[in-house]
Order: structure tokens, then C-alpha cells, then sequence
């Protein structure tokens, strides 16, 4: 095709290469995702197979009742993991932190803290970037309990933890989840708000001048599918060993530990199951993949959905190196209040499934 | 002469940004001056929110995550 003849009428061949490249995109796309759906519908008799039929394992034996679940679940996980991140991947290009700063600042309370809940869900969080988003969103001026909002479910509510609750135990449970940690945040962030708390942040927060960043160019399409799959390589890339580790554990105890075992220490009637595991799991630090399986584990021997899901939000929602690193920013009386509200707001979660399953 | 800096409080991602960025500056072979940058104020200086991220000569490259080597070379280049 000749370049060196600009008409009007022909299309530039630049645009001919664009869309040959967008189908060809498309089409590795549709082919990728009909591998995935082969791959999982293929797990279950796959599993079953290579546990009695190469194996040979004895069936109802521990050991096979333990093979079997980690061979099902193992690329189970890992599938859903992939897809997810995948798609939230792109989500996340279209909600930067830079635009949700811009999108709360100012928001009313009530409203903002709604809007800040759910954004969190969308935002990877690393703990090192807790200070810099919350003195990015405090000078832009979003509400401090708005703030608040969105620094509690953005590392309770992610992606991560909903795929593998709803890989593990069904789409009710991770339904659970993500309404009740939203309503922890809303809750919890709210309340921060009302206490009027804000001379308890560190005063030279408010006096840091945050630089314009560089107005970020609208990525295109190719782009977005691009972030999706380097989302997926550094996310399941980094927590893939966590999930094969956690499910391992949990095969183990799925296949030996006898049921209801756990039912005296961790069930519904043990009122302090759940102020004790709240306790327990503050301080902790895992990300969601970890603790995950094991808690699934936990709760397939008989320990209450209540107490189980109290433990993990405070395991992954608040931490002790979160808490060493918020204190740059929160004097204590707020950062106490910070966690004392989040913790509170779990436990209620977790009495109320205790007490109406 | 490029100057570099890398934004970051100190996370293995930070150190992980740091070790590409200087190999991609090595690549490249042109002269440069590596910075961490690990003060907050001067962190938010930039407008940055997210940590690890990459600065060349004054101008925000990327943030919140660790690139290849590739798209270092690319970014530095």
C-alpha cells in the first residue's frame, strides 16, 4: 500500500495495521479465555483421577480425601485468581488513585464516605503507600472520615479475598464479605468522622504541599488490557506460593483433622470465639491469599462462619506494621480510635453471623 | 546528565525499583546519578501517592509498581 499518497478517501495504513492488531488481541483474548474455561471445568475429574485413578489412593482414606482437595483446588484458586485480577486490572486503569483522589476531594461526608468505601475495593494497597494516599486525600480535601473510609476497605475488601472466597466456599459467602466490609468501612469511617478527630493528625501533614502529578493520558484499550495482564503477572506471580501453601494446609486438615474438632474452641457458642480471634488477628499481617485456605480449613471442622470471618478481616484489615506505619500521620489517640472502631465494627460482624446461622 | 531518583519509603518494592532502574541506567550506558528518595514530604513534593515510583530528570515516570527491564530502558531512554 503506498504511503506517499495522502488521500481522503483511503484510510492511512496505519489505521488498517491498528485494527488488524485489536482483532488479533481480541482473538488471542477469546482463545485464552476458552482454555480457562476448559482448564476449570476439566479440575474436578482431573482431580478425581490423577488422586485414585494414577495415584492410587484409597477412596474415602484421609490421604486421598486430602490429595484430591489440594489437586481440585490448588489450579481451582488459581484460575479464579487469574481471571479476576485480570478484570480488576482493568478496572483499576480507569480509577487511578490520582482520579479518586480528585473524586472525593470535597465530597460530603455520608455520601463520600459511600463513595470511598467502594473505591477502596477497586485500589491495590500496599502498606507503604498508606501514608502517601493519606496525606494525598487529607490535603486535597477529602474529609478525614472519608479518608478513613477508604483506608479500611481498601486492604480488607480486595479482589484477592473475594475471588478466594468465592472459589472456596460459594458466592454467598464472599457476598457476605464485601457487603459487610463495606458496611465496616462506611461504618467505621463515618463514626472517625463524627468524633472529629482531625487534631489528632500530625500536624505537618497538613502543612505538605503535594506537587501537581502529571495529568495522566487517557490509556487506550490495548493499554488497559496490557495493565490487566501485568496485573495478573505480578499479583498471582507474588501470592501464588501463599495459595498452594495455604491450600496444602488446608488439605491437611481437611483430610485428617476430625470433624468438629475445632467446634468447642471456635464455635457458636463460645461467646469470647469471637473478641478472642478479633484479638488475635489484629496484630497479624498476611495478605488474603494466606490466610484464606486455612481459615476455609477452619471452617470445614466445624468453627462458626461469624468467628472465622472476624478473624480474617482483622488479619488482613489491620495490621501491626499498618499501625507502625500510620503512626507517621495519626498521633495516637486517632490511630487507637482508628483501630479500636475497626476492630469494634468486626466484631459486631462477627457476632451477628454467629447468631442468625 | 540523567538524574534518576526513586521515590519510597523503604518496602521491597522500592529496593526492587531501585536494583531495574540502576541496571536499565547501566544498560543504557549514558551517564546518570541515582537517587532514593525516602522522605515524605519530598515524596508528596512530587504528587505521588503511590510508592515505589520512578523519576527522571524532574518528571514522574511511573508509580506504584516495579517495571521489567525493558520498559526501564524505555522509560530512562
Amino acid at each position: 500500500m503506498s504511503e506517499a499518497t495522502p488521500s481522503a478517501i483511503v484510510a492511512p495504513p496505519a489505521a488498517g495495521r491498528a485494527r488488524r492488531r485489536a482483532a488479533a488481541q481480541l482473538g488471542w483474548g477469546l482463545a485464552a479465555l476458552g482454555a480457562w474455561i476448559g482448564a476449570y471445568a476439566g479440575l474436578a475429574p482431573a482431580s478425581r483421577w490423577l488422586t485414585y485413578g494414577l495415584l492410587r489412593l484409597a477412596p474415602g482414606g484421609r490421604l486421598g480425601a486430602a490429595v484430591e482437595f489440594f489437586l481440585f483446588e490448588t489450579p481451582k484458586v488459581l484460575l479464579l485468581l487469574a481471571l479476576v485480577v485480570f478484570g480488576v486490572g482493568i478496572v483499576r486503569s480507569y480509577f487511578t488513585p490520582e482520579r479518586t483522589r480528585r473524586i472525593l476531594a470535597g465530597q460530603r461526608e455520608s455520601v463520600g464516605n459511600v463513595m470511598a468505601a467502594l473505591l477502596g475495593v477497586v485500589t491495590p494497597f500496599c502498606s507503604c503507600s498508606a501514608v502517601p494516599l493519606f496525606i494525598g486525600f487529607v490535603t486535597a480535601g477529602v474529609p478525614l472520615g472519608v479518608t478513613f473510609s477508604f483506608l479500611i476497605s481498601a486492604p480488607m475488601v480486595n479482589e484477592i479475598a473475594l475471588v478466594l472466597l468465592f472459589g472456596l466456599f460459594g458466592w454467598q459467602v464472599a457476598a457476605i464479605y464485601l457487603g459487610t466490609g463495606l458496611a465496616i468501612a462506611l461504618a467505621a469511617g463515618w463514626t472517625i468522622g463524627r468524633l472529629r478527630l482531625e487534631r489528632y493528625v500530625e500536624d505537618w501533614v497538613y502543612q505538605t504541599r503535594v506537587g501537581a502529578a502529571e495529568p495522566e493520558a487517557t490509556p487506550t484499550w490495548p493499554a488497559r488490557m496490557a495493565a490487566g495482564r501485568e496485573a495478573v503477572r505480578d499479583i498471582v506471580g507474588r501470592v501464588w506460593p501463599y495459595v498452594v501453601a495455604g491450600i496444602a494446609v488446608g488439605a491437611g486438615i481437611h483430610g485428617y483433622v476430625p470433624e468438629g474438632f475445632l467446634a468447642s474452641v471456635l464455635g457458636r457458642d463460645a461467646w469470647w470465639s469471637v473478641p478472642l480471634a478479633v484479638l488475635i488477628g489484629v496484630p497479624m499481617y498476611s495478605n488474603a491469599a494466606g490466610i484464606i485456605p486455612v481459615v476455609q480449613a477452619l471452617l470445614g471442622k466445624g468453627a462458626a462462619l461469624g468467628t472465622v470471618l472476624a478473624f480474617m478481616m482483622s488479619v488482613i484489615g489491620l495490621s501491626l506494621p499498618e499501625a507502625i506505619i500510620l503512626r507517621k500521620v495519626l498521633r495516637p489517640p486517632l490511630l487507637a480510635a482508628f483501630f479500636g472502631v475497626v476492630a469494634l465494627g468486626i466484631m459486631a460482624v462477627g457476632f451477628l453471623f454467629n447468631w442468625i446461622l | 546528565m540523567k538524574t534518576i531518583q526513586i521515590l519510597g519509603t523503604g518496602c521491597a518494592k522500592c529496593q526492587q525499583l531501585a536494583a531495574v532502574a540502576e541496571d536499565a541506567a547501566r544498560t543504557l550506558g549514558a551517564p546518570y546519578e541515582l537517587r532514593k528518595v525516602t522522605d515524605l514530604k519530598e515524596i508528596m513534593g512530587f504528587g505521588v501517592m503511590r510508592t515505589p515510583a520512578l523519576v527522571v530528570d524532574g518528571v514522574v515516570k511511573l508509580s506504584g509498581r516495579v517495571p521489567s527491564a525493558e520498559e526501564a530502558r524505555r522509560l530512562l531512554g
